[in-house]
């Protein structure tokens, strides 16, 4: 594993999304609200892309005919078959045991420190001016 | 294989009422003249036409009199011949199928005294399903809480189709009622033909669809139950199907949770898969063995997942099958108890209570 | 707040299979109804600017079971250049045939399929208007497709001649029918639309769906759209029932069925019973002389999708040897959202000729491409 700066931070706005490729991996990057999450861009039901999936909340009923919605904006659901991902931690609802797509730690640096190293910026220079989404691959 | 020495429990057997004549001592005034007034005719069902040969094997047709209707033929071709240490009465007549709730409650009571009193009264292998009146949900709770102190009443009966699905909530009282007096829902083949007795294509044209739609139809109700919360609202609840022959079973349950896995935020409260959901709460009765060898039954109970779902049944007088071969040989002893004995005890408590297990 | 994927360019052509298929569920739209006005009289034109079309359900917009997903389609499946899931054969060229290694594409027209219609003259008109579209739009423009006759199934002599219509030309290999008909579609009412097709040398493909408005369960309507889903293998399995109690495969013996979109591990179990029961009520139904099985074994195919998924993956390959693996025709179901994906739908590893059966022989030798 290691840190990949994948684009400047106004490259990737709250409510957005963007995907990159980080060694032959698609990984989806979400900006939800100022926090930051990213999953492997492979549903692992069928390998369907998460990223064309709908972000939702959390459906949950305390008996039959009770629904309660919280979490709004943090599932995400396959474009496919709907199966829902946490997108915090990448497993899915139905059964989070056994199925998730990977999840990666993903952050904010300031180009200051990234100049320092040891982290590979893909495709462009990074200045200390501005901040960077740093993915750990 | 021969199981007289293992002491099975028969699951689903079906003593008859010789005719309608025979309930009317249990009627009250009204409605015994009411019976002679209109004109009442036979409520047997056409899920069983009388003399169709799944209705009743050859020999236990006996001569002139209704099959299953002669206390001492059940007894000898049955209990005895079987070796079986209890028996379950699931009684066929169609009083469930009626359209007026009044009349079907007026009957059902009649019909459920005249089981204890002609059948468990003198034969005290024999316990019983509650008949309930399903046209009337609250209806069908007095029944049930008039009969749930005698515990030779192990379960209340439905049969396979009725007006609504049954994870409808309409139908929940009646599940409030049976797990709260620790009493199965026993489901059993046959249709009240409220609607075509197939799933959206109409009305079939042959006996032989509709016994085969059975099947089908219990397919549907497990569908229903399960995804409208009936086993999240009632998790002690047992559901059985009676006489819906099994091997169907593993490729329904693969494509209902594959199915909810993708639409599960229609049916938030099935917080756990469908498939097992079913093999905690449901059983199923053995007959008709539908797969045509051990090699297959055994492959099906490996696709269901678990040994624990089948019950040992001989659906007396029904005819599945020939002589003695009410299991295939084959199956090995450890699974041949768990059907004829383990998976019985465990489902049905008011028969644990009474027999060494 | 929700976006779509910003660069469509990022978007990487899914998994290829490995070698060419036949994808055997593919639904083709317009992208509205009106699109096909040019191939339909102005009489109707007009009935449908008035009236619409209503098959038998409470809602113009669609059924009283909300779906899972918009149109109930792939999310990733609208087109770039706009209108509905299916519509834009450039696009679904792009997105699924080329990337999947298609070399044979089976269309099945159902959004709508007019033989669901009670109005059967509308049905009638609406199914010529569509045969006539999918050709010029579909068939002739991309060689790789074949497409379904979509016959007014409730009105069989009216079915029959729009199959002699249509007969002789290549880009139709099947007639079409939806498994929820008004009666049981063994009966003897569609008998002259088996005929039919069977005379051309065409097998009949039934579609999971319709509105023969009887409820999806023997036991009364359910309140969810899951339950409408699952329902369909119900539904088939009834539908297949009355095909081979009635007779029909044993008046016809040309006759063959393709069973689309109802999933197919509920096969065996199927046969088993109906053997068990026909063995005891033979007596009721003199005009079969073989066992259920037996017709099934040799006259219906079924599509894979949607692929029923066991636990343990060994269990599909115990079904599949039941069913026998010249039986199964692989499909998709592009654009719908339960889709099967071509290079991951089936989870195991077969040897190299079952794999090329189920993924294309079968397919061509069933639709004799």
């Amino acid at each position: 594993m290691s840190k990949h700066v994948v684009f400047p931070l106004k490259d990737l706005p709250p409510g957005n999304r963007k995907v990159v490729n980080i060694g032959g991996r698609p990984i989806v990057i979400f900006n939800i609200n100022g926090e930051f999450f990213a999953l492997l861009d492979r549903c692992p039901h069928q390998g369907g892309q998460l990223s064309c999936g709908q972000l939702t909340g959390l459906v949950e009923a305390s008996e039959p005919g009770k629904y309660c919605y919280s979490r709004p904006g943090e599932i995400l659901r396959c474009p496919w078959h709907g199966w829902e991902f946490d997108v915090r931690t990448g497993k899915s609802w139905c059964d989070p045991s056994r199925i998730r797509t990977k999840s990666y730690n993903v952050a904010v640096e300031p180009g200051s420190k990234l100049v320092e190293g040891p982290y590979i910026a893909e495709v462009f220079q990074v200045t200390v001016e501005e901040d960077y989404v740093v993915v750990e691959a | 294989m021969n199981v007289a020495s293992l002491g099975a429990i028969d699951c689903d057997i079906h003593p008859a009422l010789p005719a309608l004549k025979s309930l009317l001592p249990y009627l009250d005034d009204h409605w015994r003249d009411a019976v002679i007034q209109r004109g009442v005719h036979e409520l047997n069902s056409i899920a069983y036409p009388d003399n169709a040969p799944i209705t009743a094997r050859a020999d236990f047709r006996g001569s002139g009199r209704r099959p299953g209707s002669d206390l001492d033929l059940l007894r000898a071709q049955a209990l005895d011949h079987f070796g079986s240490r209890a028996a379950i009465c699931n009684c066929l007549y169609g009083v469930q199928l009626l359209f007026s709730e009044d009349m079907a409650a007026a009957f059902t009571r009649p019909l459920n005294t005249w089981i204890a009193r002609e059948w468990l009264d003198r034969e005290p292998r024999l316990r019983a399903s509650i008949i309930v009146p399903l046209q009337s949900p609250e209806r069908a709770v007095d029944e049930i809480e008039h009969w749930a102190a005698d515990r030779r009443f192990v379960q209340v009966f439905m049969p396979a189709m009725a007006d609504r699905p049954y994870g409808r909530r309409m139908y929940w009282p009646i599940y409030s009622a049976a797990e709260r007096h620790g009493l199965p829902i026993g489901i059993h083949a046959g249709s009240s033909y409220r609607h075509p007795v197939t799933a959206g294509v109409g009305w079939p044209s042959y006996y032989t669809e509709d016994y085969a739609a059975q099947a089908v139809g219990f397919q549907s109700q497990l569908t229903s139950l399960v995804c409208e919360g009936v086993f999240s609202k009632f998790p002690k609840l047992r559901v059985v199907l009676l006489e819906s022959g099994y091997s169907w079973l593993p490729a329904h349950l693969w494509r209902l949770t594959k199915y909810w896995r993708g639409l599960r935020m229609e049916i938030p409260w099935v917080d756990r898969s469908p498939t097992e959901i079913v093999r905690s709460n449901v059983r199923l009765t053995l007959q008709p063995i539908d797969t045509p060898g051990a090699d297959e039954l055994l492959k099906t109970i490996d696709h269901i997942g678990t040994d624990g779902l089948l019950l040992f049944s001989t659906d007396y007088p029904h005819w599945q099958f020939d002589g003695d071969e009410v299991l295939p040989a084959g199956l090995g002893a450890d699974l041949v108890r768990k059907i004829t004995v383990d998976n019985p005890l465990e489902t049905y408590l008011r028969i644990r209570e009474t027999l060494a297990w | 707040m929700n976006i779509e994927v910003r660069d469509r360019s990022d978007a990487r052509p899914v998994a290829s299979h490995p070698t060419t298929i036949a994808d055997c569920d593919i639904h083709q739209s317009p992208k509205e109804l009106k699109r096909i006005y040019p191939y339909l009289e102005r009489r109707w034109q007009r009935h449908i600017d008035e009236y619409g079309v209503i098959p038998r359900q409470a809602y113009q917009a669609g059924p009283a079971y909300a779906k899972g997903q918009p149109d109930a389609s792939r999310r990733d499946a609208w087109p770039p250049n706009g209108g509905r899931p299916g519509s834009d054969l450039a696009f679904m060229a792009q997105h699924h045939l080329d990337p999947n290694n298609i070399e044979l594409g089976v269309l099945n027209m159902i959004r709508p399929h007019p033989g669901a219609f009670p109005n059967l003259d509308l049905s009638a008109a609406v199914c010529r208007a569509l045969n006539e579209w999918q050709i010029v739009e579909w068939t002739q423009k991309d060689k790789r497709l074949k497409a379904s006759i979509l016959v007014p199934y409730e009105d069989a002599p009216a079915a029959v001649s729009e199959i002699e219509r249509c007969a002789g030309r290549p880009d139709f290999v099947q007639v079409l029918l939806l498994t929820r008909t008004v009666e049981p579609m063994g009966q003897r009412r569609y008998w002259p639309i088996y005929e039919a097709a069977a005379s051309i040398g065409l097998p009949v493909g039934v579609h999971a769906f319709g509105f023969g408005g009887s409820p999806p369960s023997g036991g009364g309507w359910p309140s969810y759209y899951i339950e409408d889903m699952v329902g369909h293998a119900q539904s088939a399995q009834n539908a297949l029932t009355s095909m081979v109690i009635e007779g029909v495969f044993e008046r016809l013996p040309n006759f063959r069925l393709v069973l689309i979109e109802t999933g197919f591990a509920w096969v065996p179990a199927l046969c088993w019973r109906l053997d068990n029961i026909w063995a005891k009520l033979k007596s009721e139904t003199p005009h079969l002389k073989r066992r259920p099985s037996e017709y099934i074994r040799d006259r219906v195919w079924l599509t894979t999708q949607p692929m029923e998924e066991p636990e343990v993956r060994k269990h599909l390959f115990d079904t599949i040897e039941w069913i026998g693996w010249d039986k199964l025709l692989f499909a998709s179901d592009y654009p719908h959202w339960d889709y099967d994906e071509p290079a991951r739908a089936l989870p195991l590893a077969i040897d190299p000729a079952q794999r090329s059966k189920l993924f294309l022989g079968n397919a061509k030798a069933v639709y004799r491409v």
